[in-house]
């Protein structure tokens, strides 16, 4: 009789845990969605559907700018993280190994390490210098701080995609009479377009819900979504929150469907 | 002299790696491709051709020596300032291009005007028989049909030299045929001097005017096919190409003395001593005089059967003899073989 392979699904309980899990996982966002469409003001009595707290949350004017603000500060961040990814992951991939290879990947990789707010604590501190130095005091520093913690979310899928990259397709080039630069932009971006939008579909998200940084760097009336809902908690909690959390769920579950998409295709 | 010598290698060598790692790709070859050549290369894996072509191409840099294209160094000339083009072993088409965009590639990027590009692009469709394709993607073709691209897409620049790396290595044996004729009409219609690189050695003789065989780093022989077939210059060489027989002899005045103490005339080799001679299977008769022998094993193979023989001393020797001929042997029986002393080559052991 040979050995069964071990298969975790056939231990006892193994359902039970795993739908558990699951409902634990969603239970809330479900309960969060269902309340976004409340008609009374609480968010846990039900008063009827009504679509009135996204009304209201579309017309509050502080969420109009604040959502704004989100959207501005994520397309630069990951529009700037992106760049430097790409140039990093061409950097670590497409010449031989070199010593201190693995410490590049650290140092670039470093924002899913070290703790979030060790990060936001030394941002403040940093830009609070420079306020006082130079006195800007807009919304540069939020984008540069976004850029800097997007980078290893962009880096990721754009270095995979290189690594699954033949080298000799660049090699037919400079053999056609590419010169370097021709190479990149008409071999190499090319292929590499699948990694660079995946890359920046997932810093975009990223930098969307970010609060811990943003809520340490942003200077006076520079709230975005996340931290203007963080704001709300101190109030009487009404279900315009929830509203506006559906919405950034349901946009982060577009972007990211279409993360998943893009990276499959080419597989 | 050297307007007539597209390529020349001048005691190249290639070394890879650093400190103790080190692995010597190329020894110290020198060679010569005269314009208008099929020129191949050929030798086993790791034997050194491949980094020699890409020496010639600019992928790799020699550790000394010098590389020439027409009379002028282009050791440290980037592959993409080098008229040179290469058909890959895995083809390398951009798969997000199509066939003529593959085609225009080079042209593209060396300027030339659309009305050019579109008219070369023709052109080298036409070569290929693949004018249908034109609009299709690489990963819509078959194995054969990226092959023709790739090969189309290398002669669209008209380069000076076309460097083919071991190009019909991932095509089945009839489509190998088939575009090894393909290969040698390309070579003539064009003009363009070859420089193949294979480890078959039936795809060497067949297309080369001319073959170099490498082992180890070295070039060891340069000559026609049927030089390097007949005049084998070492026991490698006789042995990589086609199948050869080796008896181990002593020169004496007049021929060598086989261990079974026969006497082969062979032409003066200036050999002295013991030496190891080459025989085609081809060179030996089976008959009525000669050497006496014992037939060890047949091999029937179509057209040939090979005869494995036993001389007196054991020594053994493989005959081939034309399976219609009428000599119907059987292992055991004792014959009689001749063997061509004037085709025997003497080498050293």
């Amino acid at each position: 009789m040979g050995k069964r392979r071990f298969d975790v699904t056939t231990l006892p309980g193994f359902t039970f845990i795993a739908i558990t899990a699951f409902v634990l996982l969603y239970a809330p966002i479900f309960t969060l969605v269902i309340y976004s469409f409340n008609g009374g003001n609480s968010v846990n009595v039900w008063g009827g559907f009504s679509l009135k707290w996204y009304a209201i949350a579309a017309q509050n004017e502080a969420v109009q700018s604040a959502a704004i603000r989100s959207v501005i500060i994520a397309v630069s961040a990951s529009g700037i993280a992106t760049t430097v990814a790409t140039m990093a992951a061409l950097g670590t991939t497409r010449r031989g190994r070199f010593k201190g290879q693995t410490a590049i990947y650290i140092m670039i990789n470093q924002p899913l390490m070290v703790p979030e707010i060790v990060t936001a604590v030394a941002l403040l501190i940093f830009f609070s210098s420079i306020k006082i130095a130079t006195g800007y005091t807009g919304l540069g520093y939020l984008i540069l701080a976004h850029a800097a913690f997007c980078v290893p979310f962009a880096y990721l899928p754009i270095r995979a995609r290189l690594e699954g990259m033949d080298m000799t397709m660049e090699t037919a080039a400079a053999d056609l009479y590419a010169s370097p630069w021709q190479t990149f932009r008409y071999v190499t971006l090319p292929l590499l377009m699948p990694g660079v939008i995946a890359g920046a579909m997932l810093a975009f998200v990223i930098s969307l819900d970010d609060v811990i940084i943003t809520e340490f760097v942003k200077s006076a009336g520079q709230d975005t979504l996340p931290t203007y809902m963080l704001g709300q908690l101190r109030r009487a909690l009404t279900p315009e929150v929830n509203a506006i959390s559906t919405v950034l769920l349901a946009l982060t579950v577009v972007i990211l469907t279409a993360f998943f998409l893009i990276t499959r295709k080419r597989d | 002299m050297s307007e007539t010598i597209a390529v020349a290698a001048r005691n190249v060598g290639k070394v890879f790696g650093a400190g103790a790692h080190t692995f010597t790709a190329l020894g110290d070859v020198s060679i010569e491709i005269e314009k208008g050549e099929f020129f191949t290369l050929l030798g086993p894996s790791g034997c050194g051709k491949t980094t020699l072509l890409r020496c010639i191409a600019g992928f790799e840099t020699p550790t000394t020596g010098t590389i020439e294209l027409s009379g002028r160094d282009i050791t440290h000339t980037p592959p993409n300032k080098r008229p040179v083009n290469t058909v890959f072993q895995s083809y390398a088409l951009f798969p997000h291009l199509t066939v003529a965009e593959n085609l225009g590639f080079g042209l593209k990027m060396l300027g030339k005007s659309r009305t050019e590009i579109d008219t070369s692009v023709a052109r080298v469709l036409a070569l290929v028989q693949m004018q249908a394709f034109a609009d299709r993607l690489p990963q819509q073709l078959s194995g054969g049909q990226q092959q023709r691209v790739a090969l189309a897409r290398a002669l669209a620049p008209e380069p000076q030299v076309l460097l083919l790396d071991e190009p019909l290595s991932a095509l089945d044996l009839k489509l190998r045929k088939e575009m090894q004729g393909e290969l040698k009409r390309l070579q003539i219609e064009t003009g363009i001097t070859f420089l193949f690189v294979t480890h078959d050695q039936e795809e060497a003789l067949t297309m080369s005017n001319r073959i170099g065989v490498m082992s180890a780093g070295a070039l060891l022989q340069v000559g026609t096919p049927h030089d390097i077939y007949e005049r084998p210059v070492s026991r490698f060489v006789a042995d990589f190409i086609g199948e050869t027989n080796f008896l181990e002899a002593t020169v004496e005045d007049g021929g060598v003395r086989l261990g079974s103490g026969d006497v082969l005339a062979v032409p003066p080799s200036g050999r002295t001593g013991t030496v190891t001679l080459a025989i085609r299977p081809e060179q030996i008769k089976i008959g009525q005089d000669g050497l006496s022998a014992r037939v060890v094993a047949t091999t029937y193979l179509g057209t040939d059967t090979h005869y494995t023989l036993a001389l007196s001393d054991h020594s053994t020797l493989v005959a081939r003899v034309q399976s219609n001929s009428g000599a119907d042997l059987k292992p055991g029986d004792a014959v009689h073989v001749t063997i061509d002393a004037q085709s025997v080559q003497v080498l050293a052991t």
